[in-house]
């Protein structure tokens, strides 16, 4: 348990470090907003200001990679329904574009003063617990087996690729000149930090959507330490920085729609608990040779895109049709693949 | 001895299925989890709940096999 408090801390930290240095505010780290970035910067999507390769994303794969090769967990795997995964990638994006954050940055926000995390928070724990129900009505996660070896390194590579592309700008990499996408923190540095924070998290097994689900369904508070953690590293450094402003209205990158970043991040905790992890955690998973979190990470990189190119994303105006309907569609979609299995049954009886 | 394998399950399936088996009564149990997460889950679960749990490394590389007893 010291480990993971320690880890929570340590990511906390890191992420006041982040924004301090340049990222934008209370988004040390967002893997939801990141992952979007990378989209933007290889031209997936055209929104101007959030477009960059963001070296975190990059060095949370590597580190996890890294330390999993040298503690013998790197173990390729796959084939646990990996289209499911992908779809289920897509939809936890297209939440967290609602509320603009994923479960991570719900956290920083929320030790920044911010009450909108707070309802995105209840949000979040309603959609876990839905995720609990279809779990315990038996939702079928589908059984990984061993892959060649040549597949876990498939996700490495494409990160190399992707800092050799962020380290030598050639012409058809987007950077954002303005916006969220302008601001971070230096490259060596956020690629440090990203690299130190995946190897936690590896060992660790740090999730922001298990920590809740294991506390309500097998009553184990072990991951909910991390979360804990977090916030209070998180919550200590705004109020020393003088960065914690309480309150609704006036937070950066957010917007006071309650109902919507509490459906958002409902998408976002009933995703995660169907894919077995939160967007950090799928990340870690695809650094230590999960070849279904891959998948699962190209289906957020694919909703971001669409999130922008169809104008699902909110902005700091709230959210506008496109998005409210895509919030209701993910939330139905999610229903049919977490309790689908039971009207089979029932068709067969 | 009851037996499980809950080899290649993603978090939390295999505590989920360890767990009923557990209420079940179904004790000794031998369980094969893969190692990782699910082998650390698995094990905290299983203490959680009273039992000893002795652990061995399977022959199938990355796999563990864990000997639930009550204590």
């Amino acid at each position: 348990m010291v480990l993971i408090i320690i880890v929570g801390l340590v990511v906390g930290a890191a992420a006041i470090l982040l924004t301090a240095l340049g990222n934008p505010a209370n988004m040390g780290f967002c893997i939801a907003c990141f992952l979007r970035d990378i989209a933007g910067g290889l031209g997936l999507h055209q929104a101007g200001v959030v477009q960059y390769l963001r070296p975190e994303i990059i060095g949370l794969g590597l580190g996890a990679m890294i330390i999993a090769l040298a503690r013998r967990e790197f173990k390729v795997r796959g084939g646990a329904n990996p289209l499911r995964r992908f779809v289920l990638g897509f939809l936890m994006m297209i939440g967290a574009l609602a509320f603009l954050g994923c479960p991570l940055r719900m956290v920083l926000r929320l030790a920044a003063g911010d009450l909108n995390a707070l309802i995105g928070l209840f949000g979040f724990i309603a959609g876990i617990l839905v995720g609990i129900a279809a779990l315990k009505s038996g939702f079928n996660p589908g059984r990984a087996t061993a892959q060649p070896k040549i597949n876990g390194f498939v996700y490495p590579v494409i990160l190399f690729g992707l800092l050799a592309a962020l380290l030598l700008k050639p012409d058809f990499i987007r950077f954002s000149e303005s916006g969220p996408g302008s601001m971070a923190a230096p490259v060596l540095i956020s690629l440090a930090v990203g690299l130190v924070v995946g190897a936690l998290a590896q060992r660790s097994r740090l999730c922001m959507a298990g920590g809740l689900r294991d506390t309500f369904l097998i009553k184990d508070l072990h991951l909910l330490w991390g979360f804990v953690g977090i916030f209070v590293a998180a919550l200590a450094g705004n109020l020393i920085l003088g960065k914690f402003n309480l309150g609704f209205a006036e937070q950066p990158i957010a917007h006071t729609q309650h109902l919507w970043n509490f459906l958002g991040m409902s998408v976002v905790g009933l995703a995660a608990v169907l894919a077995g992890g939160c967007p950090l955690r799928q990340l870690i998973l695809a650094g230590e040779g999960d070849t279904d979190a891959v998948l699962t990470v190209f289906g957020m990189v694919l909703g971001a895109a669409f999130a922008h190119n169809f104008g699902l994303a909110a902005s700091t105006a709230g959210l506008g049709t496109n998005g409210r309907v895509a919030v209701i569609a993910a939330l139905m979609i999610l229903g049919i693949m977490g309790f689908g299995h039971r009207l089979c049954n029932k068709a067969k009886a | 001895m009851f037996e499980i394998d809950v080899t290649g399950l993603g978090c939390p399936h295999p505590c989920i299925q360890v767990k009923k088996e557990i209420d079940a009564g179904h004790l000794p149990l031998k369980v094969s989890v893969s190692v990782g997460a699910p082998l650390e889950n698995v094990t905290r679960m299983a203490k959680s709940c009273g039992l000893n749990v002795c652990q061995k490394p399977c022959a199938e590389e990355g796999v563990y096999i864990l000997e639930l007893t009550k204590a």
